[in-house]
């Protein structure tokens, strides 16, 4: 028995298929916006495959339990790391500067 | 971010960018806002072009899919034309299906055509705007493939045991167009008066056109 790839999910049982649709929130429709924007051209750093190869190899927990733009938001920042449009220190700097900022905001 | 800082002359409803004022609980959120951020300090991207990127969005409807089944329809050399060789025919209607390869399917009395991304959420995305949520669920994906009568039912769309169903996979580089049935009836209607029928799911094969009135057959 080979093993399955986390997103080779024919054939696999599931249960009843919900039908119902939600408005896109706006984090999801920036991570869309910039996902398309990223790729195509004039920039053009990726292909979709890799978009998909990123997907892919994210943690098969994190694919099971993570929300669909979750997924794409994990394989944007691993494709720009990759191609050093970012680097990981100035995400995580970043990162812990958006959450301070917003969680201040909150008080 | 707040959206409504910006002049909205053109008086549409945006209310469900009311969401927005929802503070971002998860990591993922916060890990979206910051690579937003650094996109713009570092010029790689400005936050005009996200902007008008999300409003495009929102013009994004299966509408062009529906003009090329209502031509496919009444132009028995287009649909040819269409089946031969998708990118070429949608080009004719002044459609681009960038860098991947279109092909369009065509339901008949004897074989139905169904389609499916298993592997992700592949989708004709040009011509149909938008996935459906089911479309990229993990319950849709798994089951397409092995019980598509089943998932049919689900969805109010029986098929006689009598026709073949075929269910087919996208890839990140081919993508399939369903042409739906033409329903009875309909010999008269005009090509616009067609596209009513044509609905998303018809095009995905999970459903049927609609019949000549509009309704579910």
């Amino acid at each position: 028995m080979t093993t399955r790839l986390i997103s080779d999910l024919g054939g696999l049982p599931a249960g009843s298929i919900d039908r119902s649709e939600h408005e896109p929130t706006m984090t999801e429709r920036r991570i869309d916006a910039m996902m398309i924007l990223l790729r195509a051209k004039p920039r053009s750093f990726w292909v979709s495959d890799e978009n998909r190869r990123t997907i892919e190899s994210l943690e098969p927990t994190t694919y099971a339990e993570s929300a669909y733009y979750e997924r794409w938001v994990l394989a944007m920042k691993s494709l720009l790391l990759e191609k050093g449009i970012l680097t990981e220190a100035e995400l995580d700097e970043k990162v812990s500067e958006v959450r301070s900022r917003k969680q201040l905001a909150k008080i | 971010m707040n959206s409504h800082t910006t002049d909205h002359e053109h008086g549409h409803d945006h209310t469900v960018f009311q969401k927005d004022i929802t503070e971002p609980k998860e990591d993922w959120e916060f890990l979206e806002i910051a690579i937003r951020e650094l996109l713009i300090e570092k010029n790689v991207l400005s936050a005009r072009e996200i902007q008008d990127e999300i409003e495009a969005w929102e013009k994004k409807n299966p509408e062009k899919g529906a003009e090329i089944i209502a031509r496919s329809w009444v132009d028995d050399d287009f649909k040819n034309r269409l089946l031969s060789d998708g990118n070429k025919a949608v080009a004719e209607l002044g459609f681009t299906v960038e860098s991947l390869k279109l092909v369009a399917l065509e339901n008949t009395d004897e074989l139905h055509h169904m389609v499916v991304c298993t592997l992700c959420s592949c989708y004709p995305r040009t011509l149909l705007g938008v996935p459906p949520l089911w479309y990229k669920s993990r319950e849709y994906r798994s089951r397409a493939v092995r019980e598509p009568r089943a998932v049919l039912r689900e969805f109010g769309t029986t098929i006689p045991d009598s026709v073949e169903i075929r269910v087919v996979d996208s890839t990140a580089d081919c993508r399939y167009l369903v042409i739906p049935r033409r329903p009875a009836n309909t010999e008269k209607m005009s090509e616009a008066e067609l596209v009513k029928l044509i609905t998303r799911d018809s095009m995905i094969g999970t459903a049927e056109a609609l019949d000549q009135h509009g309704q579910r057959s």
